[in-house]
């Protein structure tokens, strides 16, 4: 997997080719349709809107609060406004931006900015998006402050953490692997920034990149491993599942929600059946993993969470955890319920959660609360039952989790 | 002073089931729409939350869903030598509030009338005679026929995803299924829902005695389902908590869980709730409505420009609206002439409770969970030794064990007490009831209008319903209970007691949501208030959905025929008016 640790500089050619379908020409200095066509389907690759669009907000204006494990940042405006957006930016600026995090005027962006995974865009890529965003109409809306403590409010100390955790460089094509396997990496490890959610971090918010895509938290959720274990990974999805799950959001195995189905709503239910394979292809390509041993809930926990399951579960889960084809997520054999960190699961029996919805599959299926009616060890015990029951395999779950869980959660309600 | 808001395509007073069918179809034509809805808007979760909406205190005994006498009502009277009084609290009908209006709180028994019941007059004249029908009885054809509507009933069956087993494939009779129905193009969409013992016994007692049981038609899914918008509906899970209640598990077709996900969101669609539509605006020449005007939660009111205006709410709110804007000449009972408001009828029922040795097991239910016989609805049987007019069906429906108010005791029970525990817990799980369901024909004197002497918040006067069971009715309906006691007997129980239906009719115990009738279909501008497009003889740019067309009403419930009409008023629309704006039938 050495495609994951970064080459400093890249053959011009081989990006060329990493790109796949679409083999960048020469931009001229005019946007070409072409270029603009492509910016916008990188712009949903790398999910802009969700982050630069604040709740009820213009897209690409900026203001969502995008929460840190060290304090709210909120997004800036992207739009082609020449005081408050990127309006007087060049393709130069933009692309200083992408590739080292570093703002027209000179100041250190934040890392809640993907720029250590944009950094991977090729300077084509990155005119592309630019020429995109400027056919954008303007909007005239300034920055809000970023709610951070100090002396995070030093932009000084990003250079620090860059030194320290930051990467710099254009993504290397991998000749040992196909173009498509190249592609499907460009996106995936680029734009697409899966690791800013799916792989651990470090004291540093910076990702352990040794485990790249073995599971991590992003905003307040635990995004699931995405390494080929059958347990707790994709190891039981073929490519169709993958492309599936990414374009419809939800597949046999699995149903988008939480922040990933916003992901699958605006990003990559738009991407084309070309990158969804590649994206397959490369996500396929990596060894399974042993899964860790769990152990198993005693016996009065399992019967008081079996009997929690039948009540409030099984209606939609099905009595065997299997779910029901195309409507309901089975829980058998299901990732997010067998995550060796069981927030997520936590997380969402306390809130409950709207799945994706897209084209391919408009359904607005949602899970409901729970949060008010099952106590902290009600919960930790339906949890710790179907982590175990049906086959399942993940270690029990304790009231204590729940209790934090639950005081996290209720933390951002109030926000 | 109305803010006079920019003008829409089409507005659509109302967001339940036709509201929702006419955005999508309307909206697919290019129109822009706008919907306008009392009540707020709801959705599965968090509103019907699943282990959350199944508290029966809450939305059954308090009335979780449906519209506050508070804020509408309507005064009711038997008979014009009275003086009306208004509803103040909810009793015989609940008409509901809120996006998916009764869609959402609707028990999913979901039938097709007869061939003979869209030619009620025709039809009786020409097997019985003229004189068998009485002077004052005023039923009439609708307009259209079964076999205009069958596309559109199939239309909405393959929307809500309803399970049943057909009895009539194109003309062949197929067993398992009602004998007695219209050849239908194809089968359900669904097989039928499980039974439980209550329709077992139920089938083999009606086939003891010779009549021809069925699976009673449900739009509560049996199996998972996909309609043709694209929207997946999950498997009912029997949790017996359909009627007045919303599904929790996407598996009762209503609005939600039918035709939102692909309608909300969607361009050119817009739905504003909390709105209370007060009036259709019309031109100077009373022939052309400019739009509505609404008050919204603010109290701010506001005028709505629209081309087209749909009137989608309950049967008695649009014919309210009609009143109060002046579409259509109000009915008047003395001479016999004006529209408005004519023909108002509803639904006559009965019941057989039946206490038996086996576990029935009633609290596994579902809103259409029913085996039914059709023998003596419609036109199904001579009506000439009987002497009167119109049938229904008879059913055990299982549609709950709901604590509070589903359950049966034997006669000479006390009504609390330990004598009253007992027989609860004797009888609970060893208990089911035959209901009958039977049509009302309308009268000359059973009929909506503006009451002198009550108002609204609104300042309009509130709706008038004068209304009483006939003589024909009551003795339909006692014919109808005599058939369930059959029933009930062959199914040699421990205990039985018919609750037979008795005049005059009350506005106050629950009965049935099928009010029908007041803004009635037909090819005559002098005895109907709409073609039979739906559409306003008088102002041809309103057209007016719902049970309020109904010229009377049959044995079944009505919403199947609502969607069914529905869609056949929104073809006329879109392949008719849209493109030649004006009158699709002419008045001579």
């Amino acid at each position: 997997m050495d495609v994951r640790t970064l080459a400093t500089c890249a053959a011009l050619g081989a990006v060329a080719a990493c790109a796949g379908a679409a083999v960048p020409t020469p931009v001229p200095s005019e946007s070409s349709h072409a270029a603009i066509a492509r910016g916008r389907n990188l712009v949903r690759a790398g999910d802009c809107a969700a982050c630069h669009t604040a709740e009820h907000g213009k897209p690409f204006a900026g203001g969502r609060a995008v929460p840190t494990p060290f304090g709210t940042i909120y997004s800036t405006n992207i739009t082609p406004d020449d005081a408050t957006g990127i309006g007087t930016w060049s393709a130069d600026d933009f692309y200083r931006a992408m590739h080292e995090g570093i703002a027209r005027d000179g100041h250190h962006l934040y890392p809640a900015f993907p720029y250590p995974w944009y950094t991977k865009v090729t300077r084509t890529d990155s005119d592309a998006i630019k020429a995109y965003l400027d056919t954008l109409a303007p909007v005239d809306e300034p920055p809000r402050e970023n709610a951070l403590p100090w002396p995070l409010t030093l932009r000084s100390g990003i250079a620090a953490w860059n030194a320290a955790f930051f990467h710099e460089g254009t993504y290397a094509y991998n000749a040992q692997k196909s173009a498509q396997w190249n592609e499907g990496a460009y996106l995936v490890e680029g734009l697409g920034h899966c690791g800013a959610c799916h792989t651990p971090k470090n004291f540093a918010g910076a990702v352990k990149r040794r485990d790249a895509l073995e599971g991590g938290y992003g905003e307040n959720w635990y995004a699931t491993s995405l390494a080929n274990d059958v347990r707790d990974g994709i190891g039981a999805w073929t490519e169709q599942d993958i492309v599936d799950f990414l374009r419809r959001g939800a597949n046999a195995h699995a149903t988008a929600f939480g922040p990933m189905a916003e992901v699958v709503t605006h990003s990559t239910s738009h991407l084309t059946d070309t990158q969804l394979h590649a994206i397959a292809v490369y996500l396929k390509d990596s060894p399974p993993r042993e899964a860790s041993a769990a152990s198993a809930p005693g016996r009065d926990v399992a019967t008081h969470g079996a009997g929690l399951y039948l009540d409030d579960c099984a209606g939609c889960h099905m009595a065997q955890g299997e779910g029901l084809a195309g409507v309901f997520p089975a829980l058998k054999g299901n990732g997010v319920v067998q995550a060796n960190d069981a927030e997520t699961l936590v997380h969402l029996i306390l809130t409950g959660e709207s799945a994706a919805s897209t084209q391919a599959n408009p359904n607005r299926f949602a899970m409901p609360a729970f949060d008010w009616k099952l106590s902290d060890q009600d919960i930790a015990d339906v949890a710790s039952y179907v982590r175990s029951a049906w086959g399942n395999s993940a270690a029990p779950v304790s009231a204590g989790t729940v209790k934090d869980v639950r005081a996290k959660v209720e933390h951002i309600v109030e926000q | 002073m109305a803010t006079r808001l920019p003008k829409v395509d089409c507005v659509l007073v109302g967001f339940g089931w036709t509201a929702s069918i006419l955005a999508h179809e309307l909206t697919e034509a290019g129109l822009q729409v706008l919907a306008l809805e009392r009540g707020g808007f709801r959705d599965t979760v968090p509103d019907f939350s699943t282990t959350f909406i199944q508290d029966e205190l809450r939305y059954a005994v308090r009335n979780g869903l449906f519209e506050e006498p508070e804020r509408e009502t309507l005064t009711f009277r038997n008979k014009t030598s009275e003086t009306a009084l208004p509803m103040r609290q909810l009793g015989s009908f609940r008409p509901a509030s809120g996006a998916g209006g009764a869609g959402v709180h609707w028990n999913g028994q979901h039938w097709r009338f007869l061939p003979t019941d869209f030619l009620q007059r025709s039809h009786i004249e020409q097997r019985y005679g003229r004189k068998f029908i009485p002077d004052d009885m005023t039923i009439q054809d609708w307009g259209v026929t079964y076999e205009d509507l069958e596309p559109h009933f199939d239309a909405f069956e393959y929307l809500c995803g309803t399970s049943g087993r057909a009895g009539n494939l194109g003309g062949q009779k197929q067993d398992g299924g009602n004998p007695f129905e219209a050849a239908r193009r194809r089968d359900y969409p669904n097989p039928p829902l499980k039974r439980g013992l209550a329709q077992v016994k139920f089938d083999e007692a009606a086939k003891a005695v010779g009549f021809h049981p069925f699976p009673c038609p449900a739009s509560n899914t049996s199996r998972a389902y996909k309609n043709p918008l694209g929207v997946e509906m999950g498997a009912c899970t029997y949790c017996g908590y359909c009627e007045w209640f919303g599904c929790g598990n996407f598996s009762k077709s209503s609005p939600q869980t039918t035709i939102f996900p692909v309608l909300i969101g969607k361009d050119g669609f817009e739905y504003r709730v909390r709105c209370e539509v007060t009036r259709v605006d019309l031109d100077k020449s009373k022939t052309h409505a400019t739009g509505v005007t609404y008050v919204d939660a603010q109290g701010r009111e506001f005028e709505q420009p629209a081309d087209l205006v749909i009137l989608c709410a309950f049967p008695t709110h649009n014919v309210h609206l009609l009143l109060v804007s002046g579409i259509g000449k109000p009915y008047d009972p003395q001479a016999n002439a004006g529209v408005t408001g004519r023909n108002y009828a509803y639904q006559i029922t009965s019941s057989v409770d039946v206490f038996v040795d086996e576990l029935v097991n009633p609290f596994m239910g579902a809103g259409a969970l029913g085996q039914a016989v059709d023998d003596f609805n419609g036109d199904n049987f001579d009506h000439g030794p009987e002497n009167f007019i119109g049938g229904g069906y008879l059913a055990a429906w299982t549609t709950g064990g709901r604590p509070i108010l589903q359950s049966h005791v034997p006669d000479g029970t006390p009504t609390w007490g330990s004598g009253w525990k007992k027989a609860m817990a004797d009888n609970y799980l060893k208990s089911l009831s035959i209901a009958t369901h039977g049509s009302v024909m309308s009268y000359r004197d059973a009929y909506l209008d503006l009451d002198p002497t009550y108002r609204d918040v609104y300042g309009n006067p509130l709706l008038r319903l004068t209304f009483d069971y006939h003589d024909n009715e009551i003795r339909m309906s006692k014919f109808l209970t005599d058939k369930a006691e059959m029933i009930a007997k062959a199914m040699k129980p421990r205990a039985m007691h018919a609750k037979p239906r008795k005049a005059p009719y009350s506005i106050v115990p629950y009965q049935t949501t099928h009010n029908t009738g007041g803004a009635i279909m037909g090819t005559d501008p002098r005895t109907s208030v709409v073609n039979r497009y739906l559409q306003s003889w008088d102002v041809p740019n309103v057209f007016v959905m719902g049970a309020s067309a109904f010229p009377q009403n049959a044995g079944y419930n009505p919403t199947g025929t609502v969607g069914a009409l529905t869609y056949w008023a929104a073809e006329a629309i879109r392949k008719q008016y849209l493109a030649k704006p004006g009158p699709l039938m002419s008045k001579a």
